[in-house]
């Protein structure tokens, strides 16, 4: 399946090479290099490029493009998904994933690489699995090793590699036993001028830390498992118990790992958290424009909303802007014309608002659009989705496990849009008024 | 920069001397500096840098005994072998004893490295120790030895024949672990063996929820292509069939309705699950699987986990946005719910952009059209010049394809034409003329007022465009057309091929209809024409001329001109790229390239008649009680060789047959398709971890996908609990299809603690749809006694017509077999069932010693004894035959006895916890004393009546 792979940075350096089958030049990555230069962004090159001989296949993560090199039909996105894969163990093993950090530990890379595809098909790809046959290094271990000479390699086959319990290292033993999830939700919407929902939808994940000795079984249960539309679980959750009763029955991984990722369906109505109030005008024939912006909560249970940002992209005209926010910072970038303003925590008593005037380029025509404006917020204890957790109980060991659950609401892609009308037809108001320049 | 090419410069005059010092380090003493030398290697192949004439220097560290250094050579080794053939085959005879060592990893990374050393001249060793291996005990180096299978194939295909025999072993391979590396070996060299998948087929389905997640791709794309040679189609009702010889059959086959094959469903049931995997490949894989194989309506429910897909990584949505380009030209209904899905927003890369907006175009229809629009519009001002130019395509194919929106889209592009950018304008341009030949006649004002941009478009594609709509409609413009014409002759030579190519058109249209005021000009046009430097140009002017301008020896084409030049012309038709992508199997590399990949397979077409079913069919070996209580429970397809067994005390009593293993193996294959019921044990925890894999919720149906098994004790009060039960399981119905309007019940208790509430029973209900419409809202009403404790399962919103779902409930019935009496409802109507259980339900086996037996019934006399001399029949003389008997009629355990004539069980009842304690003595003859002890002596005298009967009877 997949023959080799080579790691490309942003320069086009290609910085290392592992071959699982017989060698394949490197000559290979100009066809990548060729594609590299015909796209503007380094975003825009296509993932699957055809060679008169192999096929490559590439993702771009951290600035470093992994290439993997395919001679025969095999479905894209398994090499695909094998790749964002490999990208995660090394960021789970060294941190980040940076040139720097493969180059340091490329000894530690390559036995990877070695253990996680066997013959170009994976063989070991669960974080629990690798990090019994290969130790994370740590600074301790790296010193140890230098002066004993003993290795990071483990001596024995993980057991669970055997067992049906692939995702979990076998013999854990911990002092505190503790479990902890996280239920993140994301809000994507757009919201146009008078406040009015145009698209809203909430994605949700349950993110856990379970630190637990021996072999638990957990499961848990939501007070409203109605709410999640879809959801796409890690391996070691039970499907048909989730079918059936809607209980999430598992035997978790040790450590880190995202349990759920859920949806909530667009038809359920989406609670917005905040509101936005703005005025930004440009006025023919004048070099000011005025801009007010006012924030205030909306629908959050009382809970606080914190660390709201604002930014705002606003039209090539203008110059500057002098503005006056009743609270926080701005910052006004003349180059890119983004506008952000870090506003932090709403008081309801006291709304945030940014007011004053933006000059523009003299002699230039009135803009002809009004910005969009992006907000971030984060909302602590609460999950605007109304998701609740019931229960979780733990069977297979006899200790009693510390048990905690957080809830958290955070602004995904959450956009204010500048029109107000909605669309009747092809009239497209905007541009008739640069009909005179033809005529 | 000059700094690092320098030290480039630098370290290749030194490579040699360095690798000098390296070989210097491999080949002293101290094992701390091989290692570093290794690592040192290592970082030189990493970056790609040849380090083979270290060769000789490495592979004598193959031996050693530092496992860091031993992979690192492997690494090394598996990279030059090819290179350096005859010093390679230093170290086969390491490999080679290696392959006998008792350890199973050091056994599997030998058979990974010897396979992967490309020499030829060891083929007969590898083969060899692939064979061995394929034998193998441990699941794990039979995985090993799939994949050196395809790695000694492409190093010599001769082998095939022998390999293929290797890969029908392990196709019967029941480990899960195996299975996903079999079906690739089996793709890679034999994928037209389709025959070796037809005993596999069955068990493959089944254990596809338990393989890792690359196994599960692999072993879908092949079920896929296999499914299309065994089963009929199921799009067409009726499918008509011609036998030409013989009519009767075609009668037959003509009148008989589309019926699935059970097996068909088996896949199709089995891979549902899989759309919940993270692993974004396994999703596509099942999706392109339900769209080859699944019944058109039944496609749909694939939508939601393909969009689902969107939020991953920009890769993935590349490919998934294809699939589904795909996907929405022929089944638009599938995704028009999640239209704003494919709303592009300002951060997505290029390729997605245009990926998406082909969607939307493909997606567009009179009722979703206006908002389409109004996001072209937005999608219109990008910045992203190439991607406005994409979206005015797609405006015009909208316009094309929806005739409600032609004028609007028409009047927008004529808008967009006063676009300050240029790339908009031209691709507007060229859009409006395709537009304008569908319907021409209306739109005169158009071509005027493009006639007026002429002069500043520069674009040569649209000037082009223009001049060409100008000579097509010159007679709804007579007056400016000749006019262009005139500036075009001006700025005639300056211009690009095309549009000289199209002035020469327009000269020789309008030389035609209105030759009094351009025949000048066309004249002039045409000379400079023929002098051009371009022989297209110079070709097309002399046929022009040729044609146009009458002369003696022009021929009868000349007459003719006019009806050739100013033929009414068809509409270009605006087509979806994707439009002939559908011939590829979706979600493969050929689909995502639009080009037939090396090794790509043709999906095969539906077969006209089903080939025969019953290849697949597979005998199955009447359980053996003695089998394996140690292993625990095993669904038919689980076998035990998939755990690592080490021996408990509680097992070891319950059977004579138990294998004590050394090293985590166990060979059962002989055991094929043992079909046990589920039983949990509760185990001290012992030093190390022992893998009991069982099955959450037992079927009886085999058909039904196992639950990801996995090992749980359980502790449910200070007694162990042990529940376990022998030979298949006893069904009751609950409601039979005839008086539950196509719904049927079948219930059974599984014998394990209830999930709910310890006091409960747990209680399996089957419902199935007989009947020819799918059913709504299937719950559970009204209960009596109203004191009745049930816990119901969850509502199941709809049963559709053949299909069968197995829901778990719990009942509480405080230790009485008074009937438990519900309503079972649908959204039209209830139907009063009720459950009454057996008195040996009501338990549940616990497990404890013989001294604590005889000291529990010692506590249980006088009133709580009930006692009988009962007849056995004599089939029933064995301990073994005791047993099935018992336990076939209580849920009780086994209690370890050490005299011969005793056999003891205990359990406890499961709402009180009362202690039941039976105990049977064979007398001489076959008569025998059954005794039962428990303070609920009801419960004793009726336990004691069942025994009784069950252990009379043959």
């Amino acid at each position: 399946m997949i023959h080799s792979l080579f790691l490309i940075n942003a320069s086009g350096d290609i910085f290392l090479e592992k071959h699982w089958k017989s060698v394949v030049s490197r000559s290979v990555c100009d066809y990548f290099f060729e594609a590299q230069e015909r796209a503007t962004e380094p975003e825009n090159v296509p993932p699957v490029i055809p060679t008169p001989h192999h096929y490559l296949i590439s993702v771009l993560r951290h600035h470093i493009y992994f290439v993997a090199v395919i001679q025969s039909e095999v479905p894209p996105l398994f090499v695909i998904e094998f790749l964002h894969r490999v990208v995660d163990t090394f960021q789970d093993y060294f941190g980040v994933c940076t040139e720097a950090a493969i180059k340091d530990n490329v000894v530690v890379v390559y036995e990877l690489l070695e253990e996680m595809l066997d013959n170009g098909f994976p063989l070991a790809t669960e974080s629990n699995i690798l990090k019994e046959l290969i130790k994370p290094p740590t600074i301790l271990r790296t010193m140890v090793n230098t002066i004993t000479g003993s290795t990071n390699v483990g001596e024995q086959l993980p057991t669970g590699q055997l067992s049906v319990v692939p995702w979990r290292r076998t013999g854990v033993k911990y002092t505190n036993n503790e479990a902890y999830f996280d239920v993140v939700e994301e809000i994507d919407a757009i919201i146009d001028k008078s406040g009015s929902t145009i698209t809203a939808e909430i994605q949700g994940v349950i993110d856990a830390c379970v630190k637990l000795t021996g072999m638990p079984d957990l499961t848990l249960s939501f007070m409203n498992p109605r709410l999640l539309d879809d959801v796409s679980f890690h391996p070691c959750v039970r499907f048909k118990r989730w079918e059936a009763e809607r209980i999430l029955s598992f035997i978790p991984p040790d450590g880190n790992f995202r349990l759920l990722s859920y949806h909530v369906s667009s038809q359920n109505l989406v609670a917005i958290p905040v509101y936005v109030k703005h005025n930004i005008t440009f006025r023919e024939g004048s070099s000011q424009g005025r801009f007010d912006l006012t924030l205030g909560p909306k629908q959050t249970m009382g809970k606080a909303v914190e660390s709201v940002l604002v930014s705002s992209q606003l039209p090539r005209g203008v110059l500057n802007a002098n503005l006056n926010p009743s609270q926080g910072t701005y910052t006004f970038d003349p180059v890119t014309k983004l506008l952000t303003w870090d506003v932090g925590k709403i008081n309801p008593q006291k709304l945030p608002s940014l007011k004053g005037t933006m000059s523009l380029q003299a002699g230039a025509s009135k803009p002809d659009e009004n910005p969009t404006i992006n907000i971030q917020f984060k909302i602590q204890q609460m999950a605007i989705s109304g998701l609740k957790v019931n229960r979780l109980d733990m069977y297979g060991e006899k200790y009693k496990p510390f048990k905690g659950i957080k809830y958290m609401t955070k602004a995904g892609k959450f956009q204010i849009c500048p029109y107000n009308t909605p669309f009747t037809g092809f009239s497209l108001t905007v541009l008739t008024n640069q009909i005179h320049v033809f005529r | 920069m000059l700094c690092t090419s320098m030290t480039q410069q630098v370290e290749q005059m030194s490579s040699v001397l360095r690798n000098e010092d390296l070989k210097e380090m491999l080949e002293s003493n101290k094992e701390s500096l091989k290692l570093e030398a290794m690592k040192r290697i290592v970082g030189l192949i990493a970056k790609g840098k040849s380090a083979s004439e270290l060769f000789p220097a490495v592979v004598k560290n193959v031996a050693s005994k530092n496992i860091e250094l031993k992979k690192l050579v492997y690494v090394y080794l598996v990279r030059y072998a090819e290179k350096q053939q005859d010093l390679a085959l230093l170290s086969i005879s390491t490999f080679q004893r290696a392959l006998k060592d008792p350890n199973q990893f050091i056994r599997a990374s030998a058979l990974r490295v010897l396979s992967s050393i490309r020499v030829p001249i060891i083929v007969p060793i590898m083969m060899l120790a692939i064979k061995e291996a394929a034998a193998d005990l441990s699941p794990y180096v039979r995985k090993t030895s799939a994949h050196a299978i395809q790695k000694l194939y492409s190093l010599d295909p001769d082998q095939k024949e022998q390999l293929i025999e290797v890969i029908e072993k392990l196709l019967k391979d029941k480990s899960t672990l195996v299975a996903g590396s079999v079906v690739m070996a089996f793709e890679e060299v034999c994928p037209d063996r389709i025959d070796l998948i037809h005993k596999n087929y069955r068990k493959l389905c089944n254990l596809l929820v338990d393989v890792e997640e690359w196994g599960q791709v692999v072993i879908i794309s092949m079920l896929t292509r296999y499914a299309r040679t065994q089963f009929t189609s199921p799009w067409t009702e009726n499918k008509a069939f011609y036998d030409s010889d013989s009519e009767e059959k075609k009668d037959q086959t003509e009148a008989k309705p589309y019926i699935m094959d059970p097996d068909h469903r088996l896949l199709l049931r089995n891979t549902k699950p899989l759309l919940q995997s993270r692993n974004t490949a396994v999703v596509m894989a099942v999706a392109q699987l339900y769209w080859h194989l699944a019944p058109k309506h039944e496609v749909s429910i694939v939508t939601k986990s393909l969009v689902r897909l969107l939020r991953s990584h920009r890769e993935v949505q590349y490919i998934v946005l294809q699939n589904i380009a795909t996907m929405s030209i022929q089944r638009k209904g599938m995704f028009e719910p999640f239209i704003k899905s494919f709303y592009v927003r300002s951060t997505d890369a290029t390729h997605i952009k245009t990926l998406k907006l082909e969607i939307l175009t493909n997606l567009a229809n009179e009722a979703n059209i206006s908002t389409i629009l109004r996001e072209f519009q937005t999608y219109v001002k990008s910045q992203d010049k190439a991607f406005a130019a994409a979206t005015i395509q797609a405006i015009g194919r909208c316009a094309t394809n929806i005739s409600e929106v032609t004028d609007t889209c028409l009047n927008g592009l004529v808008l967009l034409l006063s676009n300050r950018d240029e790339t908009v304008v031209a691709e507007s341009i060229v859009v409006i003329k395709k537009l304008l030949q569908t319907q021409p006649t209306q739109h005169g004002d158009i071509i005027k007022h493009m006639a007026k941009l002429f002069d500043n478009v520069t674009v040569p594609m649209a000037r082009a465009s223009i001049l060409w709509l100008m000579g097509e409609y010159c007679e709804k413009v007579p007056k400016i057309a000749p006019d262009v014409l005139r500036k075009m002759a001006k700025t005639f030579t300056a211009e690009e091929d095309i549009v000289k190519l199209q002035t020469v058109n327009l000269a020789a249209k309008l030389y035609l209809t209105n030759s009094k005021q351009t025949k000048l000009l066309t004249q002039y046009i045409l000379n400079l024409g023929k002098y051009d430097q371009n022989y297209d140009i110079r070709d097309r002017t002399r046929f022009i001329r040729q044609l146009i301008v009458p002369n003696e020896k022009s021929g009868a084409l000349s007459k003719y001109a006019r009806r050739i030049l100013l033929a009414p012309k068809p509409a270009p038709g605006l087509e979806s790229a994707f439009k002939d992508r559908d011939r590829y199997q979706l979600g493969t590399l050929s689909h995502s390239l639009n080009l037939k990949a090396t090794g790509y397979q043709e999906l095969p077409d539906w077969p006209a008649v089903a080939p025969d079913q019953s290849v697949r069919n597979v005998e199955i070996v009447e359980p053996c009680p003695c089998v394996c209580t140690e292993s625990g429970s095993e669904s038919e397809e689980e076998s035990s060789e998939d755990s690592e067994k080490t021996s408990s005390d509680s097992g070891k009593s319950s059977s004579g047959s138990e294998k004590s293993s050394s090293e985590s193996e166990s060979d059962q294959k002989k055991k094929k398709k043992t079909k046990k019921a589920p039983q949990k044990k509760s185990k001290p925890a012992g030093d190390r971890y022992t893998e009991i894999p069982h099955c959450l919720f037992p079927q009886n149906d085999s058909k039904k996908p196992t639950f990801r098994t996995s090992g749980i004790s359980l502790f449910y009060m200070s007694f162990q609990v042990t529940t376990s039960s022998f030979g298949p399981l006893k069904t009751y119905e609950l409601l039979h299809h005839m008086t539950g309007k196509g719904l049927s019940a079948k219930y059974h208790f599984p014998r394990q603690p209830c999930l709910y509430q310890p006091s409960m029973v747990a209680v399996q209900v089957i419902l199935t749809n007989s009947s020819d419409h799918a059913l709504e809202e299937i719950h559970i009403g009204d209960q009596s006694p109203a004191s009745l404790n049930i816990h119901c399962f969850n509502t199941i919103e709809r049963l559709e017509p053949g299909a069968s779902v197995t829901v778990s409930m719990g009942i509480d019935f405080s230790d009485s077999t008074q009937a438990a009496n519900f309503q079972l409802c649908t959204k039209e109507d209830q139907f009063s069932v009720s459950i009454q259980p057996a008195v040996g339900e009501l338990l549940m086996a616990s497990t404890m010693t013989e001294q604590d037996f005889c000291k529990e019934q010692g506590k249980l006399q006088g009133m709580n004894e009930a006692s009988a001399t009962i007849t056995m029949a004599t089939a029933n003389a064995s301990r073994q035959a005791i047993n099935k008997q018992v336990l076939s009629v209580a849920n009780v355990g086994e209690v370890p006895s050490s005299q011969n004539n005793f056999s003891r069980f205990a359990g406890q009842t499961v709402s009180s916890r009362a202690l039941v304690l039976v105990s049977l003595e064979l007398s001489e003859s076959s008569g025998a004393l059954l005794t039962i002890n428990t303070e609920k002596s009801v419960m004793a005298s009726m336990l004691l009546q069942d025994l009784k009967q069950a252990l009379a009877q043959a």
